[in-house]
């Protein structure tokens, strides 16, 4: 079975507290529809276990198939070197099938976030070290597609709708406990 | 070699680690055929898989085109393998922009999988099955994984990564 090889750090983007039950991590491309689709799903499934849950996301643009892919990545993590990185990737995710230069810039200015620092950060490529390494990371993982959720570090090969992913997510709260 | 050289895995038998890789020549194209043995001198990345089309993003062979530069620090060749046409393979390298080769085991339907163990007579179609061949031509190391799951890149890697240097 396929498990997680880079383990959550500081570094990573998290939401929940680094002490909670279960650590679930994504893999995603902020292009890819079907993370589009798990994007709300997520969202009911950390409102459903609270501070009992901790959310990592990581990067996986599939460049070749989705052209802004790898640009909305690395504008995720711009935001992210300004403390805003879940409200990059929230809108990012709304706003799905606008993804350019164009929307880039309108929400950056919608987080007060500097447009012309976002555009010298995706000139220079300032983020693609930070992308690939997620990346290279997911590959090693295991990751075969998008999106790849990780529970406590175990690939979940199961479907990302709501009901599996908590039960799922319930089964390893049960597993840590009794561990 | 003395020894039996498959192991049982989901029903079939796909040849192990030690085995020579049975040679062959497949079509790439309509009019382009790729032999196994030219290939020789460098490792080569096996990977068969049921079928083109499969409705899914990042499937398995876009996925490991997109890792394709790390199968190239290695200087590994990655050919991937299904009963589908050179037509249909064609079509489908162009609309998921593959950097790498389909090859066609399309006629007689299914030599190339059945002689690698990675045939699923039942279906008709070739199994998830990967193998990294070394660059004298001898499997390193093989994997069949359950038809409904993408097995990612992380055994290739690692199997590369223990090739001798």
């Amino acid at each position: 079975m396929a498990t997680l090889k880079v383990l959550v750090t500081a570094e990573d983007h998290a939401q929940g507290p680094e002490s909670a039950e279960v650590t679930l991590v994504e893999y995603g491309d902020y292009e890819c529809p079907h993370c589009g689709r798990a994007y709300p799903i997520v969202k009911q499934v950390q409102k459903h276990f609270g501070q009992r849950l901790r959310l990592v996301f990581r990067n996986f643009p599939l460049g070749e198939m989705h052209p802004h892919a790898e640009a909305a990545a690395e504008v995720a993590e711009f935001a992210g070197s300004q403390s805003k990185f879940w409200e990059m990737h929230d809108l990012l995710f709304e706003n799905q099938t606008r993804l350019g230069d164009d929307l880039f810039s309108e929400l950056a200015e919608r987080l007060k976030l500097s447009t012309n620092a976002l555009a010298e950060a995706l000139e220079q490529d300032t983020f693609e070290p930070r992308v690939r390494a997620d990346f290279g990371g997911g590959v090693r993982s295991g990751v075969n597609g998008t999106p790849t959720f990780f529970i406590n570090g175990h690939r979940h090969d199961d479907s990302f709708d709501y009901d599996t992913l908590v039960s799922a997510i319930r089964q390893a709260m049960g597993t840590a406990k009794s561990a | 070699m003395a020894q039996s050289n498959v192991t049982p895995i989901h029903g079939g038998a796909i040849l192990t680690a030690g085995t020579p890789a049975p040679d062959f020549t497949l079509h790439v194209t309509p009019d382009q055929s790729l032999t196994l043995s030219d290939l020789q001198g460098r490792p080569v990345i096996l990977a068969f898989y049921p079928a083109d089309w499969s409705p899914v993003c990042g499937d398995q062979m876009a996925l490991y085109n997109e890792i394709l530069p790390e199968f190239q620090k290695f200087g590994a060749e990655l050919l991937g393998v299904s009963v589908d046409g050179p037509w249909c393979h064609a079509a489908f390298a162009e609309n998921r922009h593959l950097h790498f080769p389909l090859l066609a085991d399309f006629e007689p339907k299914g030599a190339v999988s059945r002689q690698y163990g990675a045939y699923r007579a039942a279906d008709g179609i070739s199994e998830r099955a990967l193998f990294v061949i070394d660059k004298n031509g001898v499997i390193a190391w093989s994997d069949c994984s359950p038809i409904a799951v993408n097995p990612g890149a992380d055994g290739i890697l690692q199997a590369l990564e223990d090739l001798p240097k």
